[in-house]
């Protein structure tokens, strides 16, 4: 009777539980990022550590996954032709809810750590981070690789593999690079915690960029107040040509 | 030194700003013009986005002009009639032009408009300012050849509507006038320039004005309808970065009063065919890109959030 509830109880704690072994506890350097005239990119440090139960499970080896991934935004992705002896804009395709920005490190091989389960779920690769709902199958694959293709040039897309350290399978850290031409908006963070392929925990934060001082007023004014902004412009482009003109033929006497 | 650009939302180097405006402040100085044709493809090429740098190439092309017009009403080499008429076609052009801008933004088209419009324009331009500038030298050099005397009257004195023009000497129809306002206006939406390089020659060789009071008169026109361009990107498109105009005046201003001081110790037709060469090179380099396969087939336009 003992023995069996012993069993029972172990019974259970290997199926559900199996998940709750391990939790991920996480801090980053920074969680707001400030844009101002002197932004030129910014690095953030995740780091933290795998808390574990004493299961003897949960003493097993784990891989971590880190994402940071930009506001969502709709594009418009377009290819070239040649028509008429001149390359111009014909084909195009609408992408809904692609990540601004898309960075991935890891502790591992991505294709080793994380099974395509587990991506297709969480959208952790880039192919499956950029591909919007419904839409997969509607065009085909050559317009999502250009995008990924394009925003990994522009350094905005970007898979680090083995850029995780961890350290003694219990703490770990990444830094991930944010460069200088970032859009505004919460950056999602997400730490994955696998183990063979499959989830075994994860945590996320968001991240806060936003323009500042300056950066910040122009850019409000020029978009809440668009007519008195294109006057201030006015105003100084005026005053600044009136003023060159004085001041070189104060110069020649 | 970089700076972040709250407009264009791009990182870039305070004094290579500087230097581009110093540069074209430098070539609008020694050559008469706003430089506008010439900003607008540098600031494509050091990647600001195309909107931005059209609207902000209107704005700075506002400060390079104004402190010209000032030293021309000083000499009284505006025709302020002539300019008002201009004026007035001019911002029917550059409301049409705005739209079609914006419509064309729409259909992923406004870059090879944009383009196509630099090319036709700077190739026509370009090509009969190099034939009339080497001529010109020739003729100097030769010292013989019977001047050609320019037309006394073609159609633009035969249509109704007539004003006198009394700074200019003329008196012609309205209607043409308001069209070379008009088609100036247009270029000016599409192309973020003054338009000079166009009304000038339309002004010598169309309206037959006398060549002393062109510059002044397009320059007074070029003021109202970039000022309008700019105010119209701004409240439509948002497309009007104060940071990057600032720092493109700071240098323009200061590069084209030393622009002045060269342009005095050359003589007008070497000037000239300078200047026909600088257009034809912007004009070569951005043929080619419509014509030679880019390197990148795709490209990627933002349309928000979501």
């Amino acid at each position: 009777m003992r023995a069996r509830g012993i069993v029972l109880l172990l019974a259970l704690c290997m199926l559900p539980f199996r998940l709750m072994a391990q939790e991920v506890v996480a801090d980053l350097s920074q969680y707001r990022v400030s844009i101002d005239a002197r932004f030129d990119g910014s690095q953030i440090l995740i780091f933290g550590a795998i808390k574990r139960d004493g299961s003897p499970e949960a003493a097993e080896p784990v891989d971590v996954v880190i994402t940071v991934a930009g506001p969502p935004e709709l594009i418009t992705v377009r290819r070239k032709e040649r028509v008429a002896g001149i390359w111009i804009n014909t084909r195009s395709v609408d992408m809904t809810r692609v990540p601004s920005f898309y960075k991935i490190a890891t502790s591992g091989p991505l294709p080793l750590i994380v099974s395509d389960e587990t991506d297709r779920e969480y959208r952790i690769s880039i192919p499956r981070a950029v591909q919007a709902e419904g839409s997969g199958a509607d065009y085909d694959g050559v317009f999502p690789e250009a995008l990924i293709r394009i925003r990994s040039n522009n350094g905005l897309y970007a898979l680090r593999e083995n850029a995780v350290r961890l350290r003694s399978d219990t703490l770990f850290r990444a830094e991930i690079g944010l460069p200088a031409n970032l859009v505004e908006g919460d950056y999602t963070t997400r730490i994955f915690l696998m183990r063979e392929g499959e989830l075994i925990a994860r945590y996320e934060t968001q991240i806060g960029v936003r323009k500042v001082g300056l950066e910040r007023f122009l850019y409000t004014l020029a978009h809440e107040q668009a007519l008195i902004y294109a006057l201030v412009s006015l105003i100084i482009a005026i005053f600044a040509g009136w003023s060159a003109s004085a001041l070189f033929r104060y110069v020649r006497g | 030194m970089q700076i972040y650009l709250p407009i264009a939302e791009v990182s870039v180097n305070a004094f290579l700003l500087l230097g581009l405006g110093g540069l074209v402040g430098l070539l609008s100085g020694m050559f008469g013009v706003g430089g506008g044709f010439l900003i607008t493809p540098l600031l494509f090429f050091i990647g600001i986005p195309p909107t931005v740098a059209v609207a902000t190439g209107a704005n700075q092309i506002v400060a390079s002009s104004f402190s010209a017009v000032l030293a021309h009403l000083k000499r009284k080499t505006v025709d302020l009639r002539m300019g008002s008429v201009l004026l007035a076609g001019g911002l029917v052009g550059a409301a049409a032009g705005i739209a079609l801008f914006n419509y064309l933004k729409t259909l992923g088209q406004v870059d090879l408009l944009v383009t196509l419009f630099y090319v036709v324009f700077l190739g026509i331009v370009g090509a009969l300012m190099a034939v009339e500038s080497l001529r010109a030298l020739r003729r100097v050099r030769g010292a013989k050849g019977p001047v050609r005397k320019r037309k006394q009257r073609n159609w633009v004195h035969t249509w109704p509507l007539k004003v006198k023009f009394r700074t200019s000497g003329l008196y012609i129809s309205a209607i043409p006038v308001l069209m070379v306002g008009a088609s100036v206006g247009v270029l000016a939406a599409i192309m973020g320039v003054g338009g000079g390089f166009i009304m000038v020659p339309a002004m010598i060789y169309i309206l037959g004005m006398p060549t002393k009071v062109v510059v002044g008169t397009s320059l007074f026109q070029i003021i109202f309808v970039t000022s309008f361009t700019t105010i119209m990107h701004a409240t439509t498109n948002y497309a009007v970065d104060m940071a990057l105009a600032v720092l493109l005046i700071i240098g323009g201003v200061i590069g084209a009063q030393f622009g002045t001081m060269i342009g005095y110790k050359l003589r007008a037709e070497q000037l000239r065919l300078l200047l026909a060469l600088i257009v034809l090179g912007v004009c070569i380099k951005l043929g080619l890109e419509l014509v030679l396969q880019p390197s990148e087939l795709y490209s990627i336009a933002e349309r928000g959030q979501g």
